[in-house]
């Protein structure tokens, strides 16, 4: 008896060893990212498109100031509260990370010393970003002023504090592939590559299930708000029924069709969309429009 | 339960309801006069956004008449109709979050804005579509600002 349950209990201290090794931090192959050279320019709109400042610019920043990644913002979650690090070009944030290292944290959910980041960090949206943007994102941060503040640490409960778990999070998680599929016109395809790669909408619009994973066949279909009371509300055609016109005005002043104005977390992004092309805006407000019914 | 301990319980309960409901009749009035500001403002807004946005023929003089309408209500003292105790924790019939009150400093800054982005647009309106829709964008950085930290988002 005694010895069966020896047996059992190594070949489950065996199975979880294994279940770790197959989820272990999986950092991008650095061939993929060789011989690239950031153009800090363009690395401007990747910058604002992708909400980097939303969450990495401190707590309460305005105009250039938050251009200033100094970390602090914290996410409530229902596994804890997330604190955003410091990412600015200094000792305290990602100074001295290579091109390979930063795209593998952006797209792959892995820091530069091995580890599983957080999907709080919304490396599953920018899991499909093109390499030349990583690039040139890189590029633009790096210019950006360095902040002394120290990163926060993130406070959590067990079993959440324990991040080579991430790995089986991710797995469950799956490959973050296009969400909206078809015959998609230019203008759509930019729109979607802006909204789910940077912009990363769905995080927010599109509800998850008890894992915290988004639920795809709910695409935008709206959510409980993720850190507070309320809902993120629904963007899909059978529930929202603004203009394209209507939604790119929105993106640029943050007037609804109404005349009221965006408030809670979506101010932040307005403020992020304000910076982008009036065509970029276009083009998010055309692939919402081309949303497919939830149902 | 006997008939008096319910009583006594019953009691206990409008005792407890009593002050709240006292309450939310007090403030109704500032509420309202709130709300008929955001709306006024937002009227005179639709009108401005309406030619900004090219849905609207540009007219001169409605133009003007909007934005004066703005810098009307953006001038109006708001020390009375933001009493203490008037936020959406105590009443279920407003948005305006408690932080108003913690940090009335803060609010009032983002009202003054309001009023200098509303003092903008009277100078552009006269100037056509374009000038307007450069005016819109700062008042609908104002409107966020105070609307991102002080109100309780929709739904």
């Amino acid at each position: 008896m005694r010895r069966t349950l020896l047996t059992l209990l190594a070949l489950a201290v065996l199975g979880a060893a294994a279940v770790l090794f197959v989820t272990r931090p999986s950092p991008l192959p650095p061939e993929v990212t060789a011989g690239l050279t950031g153009d800090a320019a363009r690395g401007e709109t990747v910058f604002w498109a992708g909400g980097c400042a939303s969450c990495h610019a401190a707590p309460g920043a305005e105009g250039e100031d938050r251009l200033v990644l100094a970390g602090g913002h914290r996410l409530v979650s229902d596994f804890g509260t997330f604190v955003a690090p410091n990412i600015s070009p200094g000792p305290e944030g990602i100074g001295g990370w290579s091109l390979a290292e930063f795209a593998s944290a952006l797209t792959r959910g892995v820091s530069p010393g091995g580890q599983h980041y957080y999907p709080a960090f919304p490396y599953g949206s920018y899991a499909r970003m093109e390499m030349q943007d990583l690039a040139d994102l890189k590029a633009f941060m790096d210019g950006l002023p360095a902040s002394d503040s120290a990163s926060l640490p993130h406070d959590l409960g067990f079993p959440f504090t324990l991040r080579a778990g991430l790995g089986l999070w991710k797995a469950a998680a799956g490959e973050s592939t296009w969400v909206l599929e078809g015959d998609l016109d230019p203008e759509v395809l930019r729109g979607r590559y802006l909204s789910e790669a940077l912009a990363h909408c769905g995080e927010c619009h599109t509800p998850r299930n008890a894992l915290g994973v988004l639920d795809r066949t709910r695409w935008m279909a709206g959510a409980p708000n993720p850190s507070g009371e309320g809902r993120i509300p629904g963007l899909t055609p059978d529930q929202f029924d603004w203009s394209a016109d209507d939604i790119a005005y929105y993106l640029e002043t943050g007037f609804t069709p109404d005349f009221d104005s965006v408030g809670g977390t979506m101010a932040s992004v307005v403020r992020n969309m304000g910076n982008l092309s009036a065509e970029d805006r276009q083009a998010i407000a055309a692939y919402v429009k081309a949303l497919r019914p939830a149902n | 339960m006997t008939v008096a301990r319910q009583f006594t319980l019953a009691s206990a309960v409008c005792l407890l309801l009593a002050p709240v409901a006292a309450t939310a009749q007090e403030f109704d009035g500032q509420i309202a006069a709130r709300k008929g500001q955001m709306f006024t403002l937002g009227i005179s807004l639709g009108v401005l956004g309406g030619m900004a946005r090219g849905n609207m023929e540009y007219d001169a003089e409605t133009a003007q008449a909007a934005a004066d309408n703005l810098v009307a209500v953006s001038q109006i003292d708001q020390r009375f109709t933001w009493p203490e105790g008037s936020d959406n924790f105590s009443l279920d019939t407003t948005r305006a979050l408690p932080t108003i009150w913690e940090d009335l400093d803060g609010f009032t800054a983002d009202w003054v804005a309001l009023g200098e982005a509303s003092l903008a647009m009277q100078a552009a309106a006269g100037g056509g579509a374009e000038a307007i829709g450069g005016a819109m964008r700062d008042l609908g950085a104002a409107c966020q600002a105070c609307h991102e930290d002080y109100r309780e988002p929709d739904s």
